[in-house]
């Protein structure tokens, strides 16, 4: 097996006191495509926002490439991973392709202008998420589902291998929400980037990764493999409700439908 | 028209407005003083020794408050942010109000004891704010606003004090001094200005990038590769330290920094490489022009220029709150 990308050992996280995280271990190898499952307010950001080392474990530590996040500059992390945060209303006063262009920050010197590598990285991030149409236009103009390209060609801009994303589809239709997936699916089969996504969409986190991290109150109910999660009461016990399951499109594809209690 | 070519407009217009109003006032100077720098005719004198150093001061302190303005509004992610409503203006003019007070005249270094004063009193509205992150630093940059609100008043309420207790003549002398002005403003005050305007200008100058990121916040930027705390600090401590700088030179003249930033964003736009310089030339031409017109006003007698740039921002600051509001409404 390689090297893992990302590993998590023994992590807690403490907030004013309250655990939000605890004794959480993980390893993301190469190429993979994780998802983090579980209930509202189980620990997902928390954990995807200290794999991106936006906050310190208060235990265990994150190993990028086997080595400490904390001692790593901001610099050196944001060269290899990229973080799309959850959708928020947040003011983005600015252009579309000058939204992008800032993704290449970690690339740049404080006097260096945009070299051509950093161009050509911007109009590839661009192009995979159809977003050169855009360019020109204000981000505070764009519909909820052409943010959402757009903040994640900001990500690819960047240039990483590993791509973190929180609840990447929430708030979005059906079509793009499809879009996203898809999209995600192919820089993950085609560029073989590493992604870890935080979503509450079991059906897409079972079409398309290749493992699967449930949590439950901070801690971990649930590792591996994305088919293993049906086997009886798992997600029961992980989200503390009943679930179907019910096959489709001829497909052994498994649906997961919740079920009324009582029912 | 593209944001670097409103930027050059800009340039020249800011540097037309610092070339003719030198020779605008109660008597318009002939052009010929400037073949006469050695100050031969008392129109040269006018105009090389009280003219051309009050309005480098307006230029420098209009300028030296703009970008700090532009800074602090992208570091608190708020467009109400302004050396103002930080408490660093206030922090600064307590400092002086409090040298004014004791009747302290010592000068450490050559540096006066106004300049002393009002930099520690800015420093000291500062670390409170600037503490709040360091022991939570999840702090929302909204409750570190509130902050420094809360330091503005209560530097505000201990210059009253200081005033209610000061004797009538040193009690005139602060609110004279309140008002903000560059009314006897000379080389000495441009030479003082100088070096802080120069050396803040030239620290946020260089941060256009971080500040483009630490305005979609904190958490992208760090993603980005910013170091939050590290660029936070550097930022806050050279917008404070210039402005205190120029609080000493000049008063807290207010409102420059708030106006200029927003109208520099209106004109071409929010990212700071342009706004940056575009703040800086609007503040310094603004302050310069306002300054002029103090002097004119009340002709032969001055206005204080905090007095006309107070009258235009405060009307500016209500129109600014309801388009934000007409414009949220629009958009929900």
């Amino acid at each position: 097996m390689s090297r893992p990308a990302l590993e998590v050992t023994g992590v807690a996280v403490e907030i004013d006191g309250s655990r939000i995280l605890d004794e959480v271990s993980v390893t993301v190898v190469p190429g993979q495509l994780l998802s983090l499952i579980g209930p509202n307010g189980a620990g997902k950001s928390t954990l995807i926002r200290c794999l991106a080392g936006l906050i310190s474990p208060s235990e265990g530590d994150v190993l990028l490439d086997g080595r400490s996040l904390g001692g790593l500059s901001r610099r050196a992390i944001a060269r290899s991973i990229s973080y799309v945060p959850q959708a928020d209303a947040r003011s983005l006063p600015f252009a579309v392709r000058a939204f992008v262009e800032m993704g290449r920050y970690p690339h740049l010197g404080p006097w260096s202008a945009l070299s051509a590598a950093d161009v050509e990285a911007v109009d590839a991030a661009l192009a995979q998420t159809d977003t050169v149409h855009l360019s020109a236009r204000s981000m505070e103009s764009l519909s909820g589902g052409e943010r959402q390209r757009v903040l994640i060609a900001a990500a690819l801009a960047q240039g990483g291998r590993i791509l973190l994303l929180d609840e990447p589809t929430t708030f979005l239709d059906y079509r793009h929400q499809m879009w996203i997936v898809e999209l995600l699916e192919r820089l993950h089969r085609d560029q073989g980037l590493t992604v870890v996504t935080a979503t509450h969409d079991l059906n897409w986190a079972l079409a398309v990764s290749d493992a699967v991290l449930a949590l439950r109150d901070g801690a971990v109910a649930y590792r591996g493999a994305t088919a293993a999660l049906f086997d009886a009461g798992r997600l029961e016990q992980i989200y503390g409700t009943r679930f179907d399951l019910v096959e489709s499109g001829g497909r052994p594809v498994p649906l997961v439908v919740p079920a009324r209690n009582g029912r | 028209m593209s944001a670097a070519r409103r930027l050059l407009l800009l340039a020249v217009g800011a540097a037309a407005v610092a070339v003719v109003v030198p020779f605008i006032g109660i008597e318009a100077l002939p052009l010929s003083v400037l073949r006469d720098p050695g100050g031969g005719s008392v129109a040269s004198v006018i105009f090389w020794q009280i003219r051309v150093p009050r309005v480098v001061a307006a230029v420098l302190a209009g300028g030296g408050l703009a970008i700090a303005g532009a800074a602090f509004q992208a570091l608190f992610r708020n467009p109400l942010a302004t050396p103002y409503t930080l408490g660093v203006a206030s922090g600064a003019a307590f400092g002086v109000a409090l040298a004014t007070r004791l009747g302290l005249a010592v000068a450490v270094l050559g540096i006066a004891t106004d300049t002393l004063a009002a930099l520690a009193g800015a420093l000291v509205a500062v670390s409170v704010v600037w503490l709040l992150t360091r022991v939570r630093p999840a702090t929302s940059s909204m409750v570190l606003l509130l902050a420094g609100v809360a330091m503005s008043f209560f530097f505000s309420s201990l210059i009253l004090l200081l005033q209610y207790t000061a004797s009538l003549g040193d009690s005139y002398q602060i609110v004279r001094w309140l008002m903000g002005g560059l009314a006897g403003v000379g080389p000495r005050e441009v030479l003082h200005l100088l070096p802080f305007v120069a050396a803040g200008v030239a620290v946020l100058g260089w941060r256009a990038r971080e500040l483009d990121l630490l305005s979609i916040g904190a958490d992208l930027a760090a993603s980005r590769g910013v170091d939050v705390g590290r660029q936070r600090t550097v930022i806050f401590l050279a917008a404070s330290v210039m402005v205190g700088g120029v609080v000493a030179a000049c008063g807290p003249i207010g409102f420059v920094g708030m106006m200029a930033p927003h109208i520099c964003r209106l004109l071409l736009g929010a990212e700071h490489r342009h706004l940056l310089p575009a703040s800086c030339l609007f503040g310094g031409a603004f302050l310069a022009a306002c300054d002029t017109a103090a002097r004119l006003v009340l002709a032969p007698a001055e206005l204080p220029v905090g007095v006309i740039t107070s009258l235009l921002g405060g009307p500016f600051f209500l129109w600014l709150l309801l388009r934000r509001v007409v414009g949220r409404d629009a958009a929900g």
